[in-house]
């Protein structure tokens, strides 16, 4: 950077970063599947004609056409990477939500709807023989902001990637884990993974801890310590990922090594 | 438009001329950044216009907040879709800040507290364009939304407003900053889409 006492951007690399990213254009998505992911969310498969492919952790545009030509469009992670053009995504139901109530409750098989990626090339992430870096990652989400961090893990696994991984996950109740069968597939994978759960509302019945929201102890006794050096990914709600994000950084996680991707909301 | 998805009707029926293709209007104020808020001291704080002399063109927070200020009410369009009209903001304008700086480079980049960059024309940020502001609604800009003080361009996807921004260095030639290497337009205007390369 030519300007002195002014920092390159954390983890932003020149224009390679561009490049190691397919173009991102319009496509028609055909609803596969969807399924009930949790009691307030839904998994939705798609088939996306001429989807280039992507890397775990990218987002979409979804935009839905009404018959009076009103359009509505909304960012959503893709929960699968890699070539395939099947395309997952979970949405989680805002009360109050424009969107995501059409497409957790009326979206079914068979429909179509428009998307706009693969977007994003920072909030990603690639396997250490790509990408020649192996310090350890740590996944930390909130709600449905685990479907980005759950396309990590999955491409970690597919990968037999050697890189540690740590995944803290704050969920309402059992009941809102999204991706909980494989989750523990994931575990007990090859890749190596650990998940620790937080409970804020209800917790299982033989659970240590009482219900409540993330507390700074909790954090640092379930994250890889700052030492490690790990690369940290954030992603939830903008209230939970600011707050995770301050205390890293009182934990002594350098502000550079923290990726965040805020959903919005509070 | 050809293409209709099967039982959407959609909530927002208005349509107001103000808003940009693609957006919805919020009431609430989302808040996108990279990575975790820098917390950043007035005491700390100075802004800098670098020109390709090397000539640095500094000002403390005492200098800044006596340079002239400028209410500004106008709307706020973000790349992820959501918009705010008639937002209420108070700054030093582009304008004022540029007075005695001499360059004939064309293109800047934006520096910020924490390591954000982004480029913004010069053209984009005279003429009663652009601010650094530090004040929405009355209120000291909060450290979420890049307090103290961010670049206000209202006319460009709000990502080129750059938060806890920190200073400006003239370029010859445009380049991406942060976002714009990580897939986002290199210039965005709203009006026309410009969401993405
Ligand atoms: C990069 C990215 C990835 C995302 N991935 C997922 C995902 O995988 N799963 C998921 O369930 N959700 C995801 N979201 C959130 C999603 O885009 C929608 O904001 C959410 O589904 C609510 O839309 P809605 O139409 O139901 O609610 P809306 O009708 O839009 O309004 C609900 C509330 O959210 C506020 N709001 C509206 N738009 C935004 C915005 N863009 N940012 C912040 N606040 C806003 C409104 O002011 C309102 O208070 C993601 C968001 C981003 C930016």
């Amino acid at each position: 950077m030519s300007a002195d006492g002014i920092a390159a951007p954390p983890g932003a690399s020149p224009l390679a970063a561009i490049r190691a990213v397919p173009r991102a254009g319009w496509h028609v998505a055909t609803v596969a599947a969807t399924h009930r992911e949790t009691p307030n969310a839904s998994r939705i498969e798609l088939d996306v004609d001429g989807w280039p492919g992507n890397a775990a952790g990218q987002h979409l545009d979804v935009r839905l056409t009404a018959p009076d030509a009103y359009t509505a469009t909304r960012s959503y992670s893709i929960a699968s990477s890699g070539d395939s053009t099947r395309v997952v995504l979970a949405v989680d139901k805002l009360p109050d939500g424009e969107v995501s109530p059409f497409l957790v409750d009326d979206l079914r098989a068979g429909d179509q709807l428009e998307v706009h990626g693969p977007l994003g090339a920072f909030f990603v992430w690639r396997p250490a023989v790509e990408s020649g870096d192996d310090r350890p990652v740590q996944l930390i989400a909130g709600g449905s902001g685990v479907v980005p961090l759950y396309a990590m893990a999955h491409a970690h696994a597919d990968a037999s990637d050697p890189t540690p991984f740590r995944l803290l996950y704050s969920v309402r109740t059992p009941r809102d884990v999204y991706f909980a069968d494989e989750w523990r597939a994931l575990a007990a994978a090859s890749a190596p993974l650990q998940v620790d759960l937080v409970y804020t509302r209800q917790a299982p019945d033989d659970w240590p801890a009482p219900p409540g929201r993330i507390t700074r102890e909790a954090l640092e006794a379930a994250v890889i310590p700052a030492a490690e050096r790990p690369r940290v990914y954030v992603c939830g709600s903008t209230g939970f990922v600011e707050r995770v994000a301050d205390w890293l950084v009182g934990l002594g996680h350098a502000p550079g090594d923290i990726r965040t991707e805020r959903y919005g909301g509070t | 438009m050809s293409f209709i998805t099967r039982g959407f009707s959609g909530r927002g029926r208005e349509r107001d001329d103000r808003l940009p293709p693609g957006q919805t209007l919020v009431g609430d104020f989302p808040v996108l950044s990279a990575g975790p808020t820098p917390d950043i001291d007035t005491a700390d704080w100075a802004f800098t216009i670098r020109t390709e002399s090397g000539v640095d063109h500094t000002w403390t927070w005492d200098e800044f907040m006596a340079l002239p200020i400028e209410d500004v009410t106008t709307d706020i369009h973000c790349v992820t879709h959501w918009s705010k009209l008639g937002t209420g903001w108070r700054g030093v304008a582009l304008d004022t800040l540029f007075e005695g700086v001499d360059t004939d480079y064309g293109y800047t980049m934006a520096h910020s507290y924490g390591g954000y960059t982004t480029n913004v024309p010069l053209e984009d940020l005279l003429d009663g364009k652009a601010w650094v502001a530090f004040e929405f609604d009355g209120e000291p800009l909060d450290p979420e939304h890049g307090g103290p003080a961010r670049l206000l361009v209202p006319h460009l996807y709000f990502w080129k407003s750059a938060k806890w921004v920190r200073g400006l260095t003239m370029m010859e030639e445009d380049e991406p900053g942060f976002w714009e290497q990580n897939g986002y337009h290199l210039r965005g205007d709203p009006w026309k889409e410009e969401r993405y390369w």
